[in-house]
């Protein structure tokens, strides 16, 4: 990465057609570190990730996206979702230099290369898509990602679509990989959440909230009892949430 | 292919033994509904003069094909590109499409005159609506996540054009073209009804005006072969052209 990454905070209102999702809200991300957002489905991670990245949310956003080094954010990050989103007609090489295609530049081979034996697809670089595992797609999904070298990664569920075996290599993959960046990742599952996160927060319909909770350095041994207990104490907050 | 192949040869033997018993059953006069064997006699003692006019049919339809998918491809690719297109272009297309070929068909050929131009035009002008509208329609579904990954990316809106939606819009235009094959010899015989001394319409005209019916059928019989075969050729080299995207039959539901 040629940059440091930014610490980044989103302030303002979000309205779905009239409907207020959040009102008065301010989230911040801690440069360089791992941000996890969990809560209850519906109430609107996602539609965070994408004010973040200025996608389109269907809604009415009032508010700011602002880096800690006042320059602009959407240059500058990575996203990633729970569909690999991978062109079905471009095999493994083609999709991991996408992004360098569809800005009219020259791949680095090399560098590409490199990324996809990172992730273990160097025997896979000429399949296409339909012929790989689902597991296999998100390493290329990765790949792709860290190709990007955005000093941002914005990570939408993932690995959640992944078998519990394949999905906790994932994480150690992921977290390898993206480390240095400034990570913020949506997750349903408080063990992903205590594995990966240096800060976890809460977002439900009462808005924003940090777990506490959190002790020692990610990534942490998913087995460990104080991980457990972490994740035990999370799934209590998560629970107790209003519906 | 194989079975497909077996198949068809196999609803074509029923389709030939049905038309022999009904001519046996009904005892109908050979100039009114002459049988199978009867075209056959006529296809085989005319063959030159088939095989001539056909040809004739065959390259205006290939031509007319080739053009119309090439002018229909260019539009829906325009259509994407410029919104004074779409305003201006969109209900023209439908409004056209609402015009019967058939009328349109004198006006070109007293345009165009009687040769092959006529015809070409006419089959371009029957293929253009089923190309340019699969294929826009197939431009404008794109995977709206891959089109929000391009974004982030910072593609541009013409490579976003040409590198995703194109290439995902192709098994639309293949089916747009698997469509266009099966009109365009229909355009093409139109063409050729409405004035011209060569090729299979003409000759089924004439024929028909003569009393030759089992000529007609022949005639008839060796365009609709080329159809399926125009049809089967056109739905591989679309299969081809989109072989990523995996076709699935009823069969599983
Ligand atoms: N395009 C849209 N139009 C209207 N409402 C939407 C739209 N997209 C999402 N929503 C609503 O916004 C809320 C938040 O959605 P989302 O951010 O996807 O939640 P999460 O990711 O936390 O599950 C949901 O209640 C959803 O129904
Ligand atoms: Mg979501």
């Amino acid at each position: 990465m040629r940059e440091a990454p930014p610490g980044l905070q989103l302030r303002g209102d979000f309205h779905h057609a009239g409907q207020p999702l959040f009102r008065d809200i301010s989230l911040g991300i801690e440069a360089g570190k791992w941000t996890c957002l969990v809560g209850p489905s519906g109430v609107g991670k996602s539609t965070l990730l994408r004010l973040i990245a200025d996608l389109d949310t269907g809604g009415e956003f009032s508010g700011t996206v602002t880096a800690g080094d006042e320059r602009p954010v959407v240059p500058r990050v990575a996203y990633m979702a729970q569909t690999d989103l991978l062109a079905p007609w471009l095999d493994v090489y083609e999709n991991v230099v996408l992004g360098v295609r569809l800005r009219g530049e020259a791949p680095d081979r090399t560098r590409a290369e490199r990324l996809i034996a990172r992730v273990g697809l160097e025997p896979h670089r000429h399949k296409r898509p339909a012929s790989l595992s689902g597991g296999m797609r998100q390493r290329a999904a990765l790949a792709r990602m860290l190709m990007e070298d955005r000093p941002v990664a914005l990570l939408d569920e993932p690995f959640a679509a992944l078998d519990a075996r394949t999905r906790s290599e994932m994480q150690e993959l992921a977290h390898e990989t993206l480390r240095g960046r400034t990570v913020v990742l949506v997750t349903h599952d408080p063990a992903e959440a205590v594995r990966l996160a240096d800060h976890i927060i809460i977002v439900s319909a009462a808005g924003l909230s940090r777990y506490e909770g959190l002790a020692g350095d990610a990534i942490r041994a998913a087995e460990a009892t104080e991980t457990l207990a972490m994740q035990s104490g999370l799934l209590r907050i998560l629970r107790e949430l209003p519906q | 292919m194989k079975r497909r192949v077996i198949d068809g040869l196999l609803s074509a033997c029923a389709a030939l033994s049905l038309w022999q018993i009904v001519v046996w059953l009904t005892g109908v006069p050979s100039f009114i509904l002459p049988g199978p064997v009867g075209v056959l006699r006529s296809l085989i003692d005319n063959h030159a003069l088939i095989a001539e006019n056909a040809g004739t049919t065959i390259v205006e339809v290939l031509l007319g094909l080739v053009l119309g998918a090439a002018i229909g491809g260019a539009t829906a690719l325009h259509l994407m590109i410029s919104p004074m297109a779409r305003r201006l272009l969109l209900p023209l297309m439908v409004f056209s499409q609402a015009i019967p070929i058939f009328a349109l068909a004198p006006i070109l050929t007293l345009w165009l005159g009687y040769g092959m131009i006529s015809k070409i035009a006419v089959t371009v002008l029957m293929i253009f609506f089923p190309v340019v509208s699969t294929f826009y329609d197939g431009l404008r579904r794109t995977d709206p996540g891959l089109l929000d990954l391009a974004r982030t990316m910072g593609a541009t809106p013409m490579s976003t054009l040409l590198r995703l939606r194109l290439p995902a819009a192709l098994p639309a235009f293949g089916s747009g073209l698997r469509l266009a094959a099966v009109y365009a010899p229909i355009g093409a015989v139109i063409g050729e009804w409405v004035g011209a001394s060569k090729g299979l319409g003409y000759l089924m005209l004439l024929a028909n005006g003569r009393g030759k019916v089992d000529l007609m059928f022949a005639a008839l019989f060796v365009l609709a072969a080329f159809t399926v075969l125009l049809h089967a050729s056109t739905s591989m080299a679309a299969r081809r052209m989109a072989s990523w995207a995996k076709e699935t039959d009823g069969s599983g539901i």
